[in-house]
């Protein structure tokens, strides 16, 4: 009885060994690889930022108003958002491969589709990007021309244009990356259709006659557009 | 030669041979006025200028009312119901057209390809819409060009006083300072030049440029002082014309206007940056100052609308104006209507902040430019309510005033233009 537990408790012991000896290097190379990643996604963020710099992609990000943007959701410069976000996606992808390392099934599966969905998901960072930079170009075109109109409420339809084209941003950019497929897209189409919709009537019904007044100064009476100053600037 | 110039105006050249004066008159939908203009011109050439070889010019764009039709049977029959003689040489019309989003440039480019061809000594452009354009004109804006070796002739114009306000509070002052000439009327309609001026304006490579399609007057006016061309000043009387003209869109005719001025600083940054006060320009004719009728003005309204204006577009003057401007101009937004007062030093100030932005390209260049409206409306409200009851004297005074602020404040925009971004 005593040898049989000694035995079994031995042949636990060296499974245990055999394990501890297998899994340790792993252990030990997922560090390393942890590590490494670590100092070559900090070198990396120090490269694209330098080369930020030199492009002065701050100042090309200020023209479009994108900078204004960051500023308001207290987000640090576009080139140290850049930077950080190339920083942690680097280290990320290590990370990862670090783990896969380890040889748990259920992980690497996850990573598998972590990394096909990595140029997706730069795509979909693009698009918005690109989304916000359009936004903020309409939205400020929208507000100069409502003021220089005299329109009632400038701010409000420069923020209605610019919502709308940020949310079709985002809707793109989560489509992208294959997050709520259709149902996103409908939810947008019943959403944007609905505002269209309700602007459609509100103007049709209530504006009346204003949209009359309108269309006739803008089709058919131009010649009667009015100064609003009643002088002649030139 | 390019194909701007058709086949057909091309054989209407050759015919024409070579003239002495070339007169353009680039329409658009002028049916109504354009045979006053027309009949007015060729009295003006047989009366002043009967021994030189002439001709009339029409740049259309693609009229639809029958404008250039109207030029081409507009021509005076019989100059004894005008003139005691009769023309002793045949006054050729040559017609052309352009297309409509060619805009200006499309027909001054025209005009000046033809002044080219035809080896004119002096062209005048004059508009097709000035009622009150008289055969005066004509000689007084091609004399100086063919008598006096002018090369460029600007016109001076008896104007109400509140008339031309973007001009003289903002075009003038800055041309003014900047290029070191006092000229009048930098974004003039009508001009004349010579034969010469007109080949250099032919060869520069700005003609598709976008601000050339409404700023090509401003352009050729400081093409000119940048290049050393002798330019001098032409007083034409009073200036009337439709008021359909008048009721322009103010945020448009900033747009233009000023985005081709400081278009036109940036082209010609090497000559003004280096220029120091001003010199007079010669004035032909004899400038008469009256109080033309009264205007219709809105001052209350145009002060609402700079209040509110700014107020909206803070974030966007963030962006152009240093703090303190920005500050003073908030100032002036947050007053009251009767005691609302735009001092020179601050509009000054301010053009040259937006004019360094424009340059250092801060923001989109048109947005920039629309920005501009708000605040100007504020100037302008103040000046109106400032020289409501000046006598013409005050008035000169006050203008001759700003243009020396903007002289006095050039090293500002210098060095706002070369400040690094």
């Amino acid at each position: 009885m005593g040898n049989l537990l000694l035995k079994s408790l031995t042949q636990t012991m060296e499974g245990l060994s055999a394990m501890l000896a297998d899994f340790l290097p792993r252990l030990l190379a997922m560090i390393i690889i942890f590590i490494v990643g670590g100092i070559v996604a900090w070198i990396l963020k120090v490269i694209v930022r330098r080369i930020l710099s030199f492009v002065r992609f701050n100042q090309l990000c200020e023209t479009a108003g994108f900078t204004q943007l960051l500023t308001k959701t207290a987000l640090p410069s576009p080139t140290e958002l850049l930077s950080r976000l190339v920083f942690w996606v680097v280290w990320i992808a290590f990370t990862l491969v670090a783990l896969s390392g380890l040889g748990i099934t259920a992980l690497n599966d996850e990573i598998t589709r972590f990394f096909l969905l990595l140029p997706q998901i730069f795509v979909a960072i693009l698009i918005l990007l690109v989304g916000v930079l359009i936004a903020n170009f309409f939205g400020r075109a929208t507000l100069l021309a409502a003021v220089n109109a005299n329109s009632p409420s400038p701010r409000l339809l420069s923020s209605m244009v610019r919502f709308l084209i940020i949310i079709l941003a985002v809707t793109m950019a989560l489509e992208r990356i294959g997050l709520g497929h259709g149902v996103i897209l409908i939810a947008f189409s019943i959403a944007f259709g609905a505002v269209m919709f309700g602007l459609a009537l509100a103007f049709g019904l209530g504006g009346r006659d204003a949209a009359r007044r309108l269309i006739e100064k803008r089709f058919i009476d131009d010649q009667k557009k009015e100064d609003e100053d009643g002088i002649s600037h030139l | 030669m390019d194909t701007y110039l058709s086949d057909d105006f091309l054989r209407q050249l050759t015919a024409a041979g070579e003239v002495d004066i070339l007169v353009s008159i680039p329409t658009a939908n002028n049916r109504q006025t354009i045979e006053h203009v027309v009949n007015a011109v060729q009295v003006g050439l047989v009366k002043y200028f009967p021994r030189e070889r002439a001709a009339l010019m029409n740049p259309d764009a693609s009229s639809r009312d029958g404008t250039q039709e109207a030029v081409k049977s507009a021509a005076v029959r019989d100059f004894r119901s005008y003139l005691a003689a009769s023309p002793l040489r045949s006054l050729r019309t040559l017609t052309t057209s352009y297309h409509p989003s060619r805009g200006q440039a499309g027909a001054l480019r025209l005009t000046m390809a033809a002044a080219d061809l035809l080896r004119a000594k002096a062209c005048v452009v004059v508009s097709p819409d000035v009622t009150s354009l008289t055969p005066e004109w004509i000689e007084g804006l091609a004399r100086p060009v063919l008598r006096e070796n002018f090369d460029l002739l600007t016109p001076i114009y008896q104007r109400h006083r509140f008339e031309g306000l973007l001009v003289r509070n903002l075009l003038a002052p800055v041309v003014r300072a900047a290029y070191g000439y006092r000229i009048e009327e930098p974004a003039p309609d009508e001009a004349a030049f010579s034969g010469k001026l007109a080949s250099h304006f032919l060869a520069q490579n700005v003609w598709q440029e976008d601000f050339m399609r409404n700023g090509a007057p401003i352009w050729m006016t400081t093409t000119a002082l940048a290049n050393s061309f002798r330019a001098g000043q032409s007083f034409l009387g009073p200036k009337v014309y439709p008021a359909k003209r008048a009721a322009q869109d103010l945020a448009g005719t900033i747009q233009h206007f000023v985005g081709a001025l400081f278009q036109s600083l940036e082209m010609h940054e090497s000559f003004w940056a280096g220029q120091s006060g001003s010199q007079a320009v010669p004035v032909f004719g004899f400038p008469t100052e009256l109080d033309l009728g009264p205007a219709r003005l809105n001052r209350k309204k145009m002060f609402e609308m700079f209040q509110s204006g700014t107020r909206e577009i803070v974030s966007i003057l963030e962006q152009v104006l240093s703090a303190s401007t920005l500050r003073e101009v908030l100032e002036v937004a947050n007053g009251e209507e009767a005691r609302c007062w735009f001092p020179d030093e601050l509009w000054v100030k301010t053009v040259y902040e937006f004019a360094a932005a424009y340059h250092r390209r801060v923001m989109n260049r048109d947005h920039l430019l629309q920005a501009l409206t708000p605040v100007y409306r504020g100037r302008i409200s103040s000046y109106l309510r400032e020289n409501r009851g000046a006598a013409l004297e005050q008035l000169r005074e006050r203008r001759e005033a700003l243009q020396m602020e903007c002289e006095r404040m050039k090293p500002l925009l210098v060095e706002g233009w070369s400040a690094k971004t």
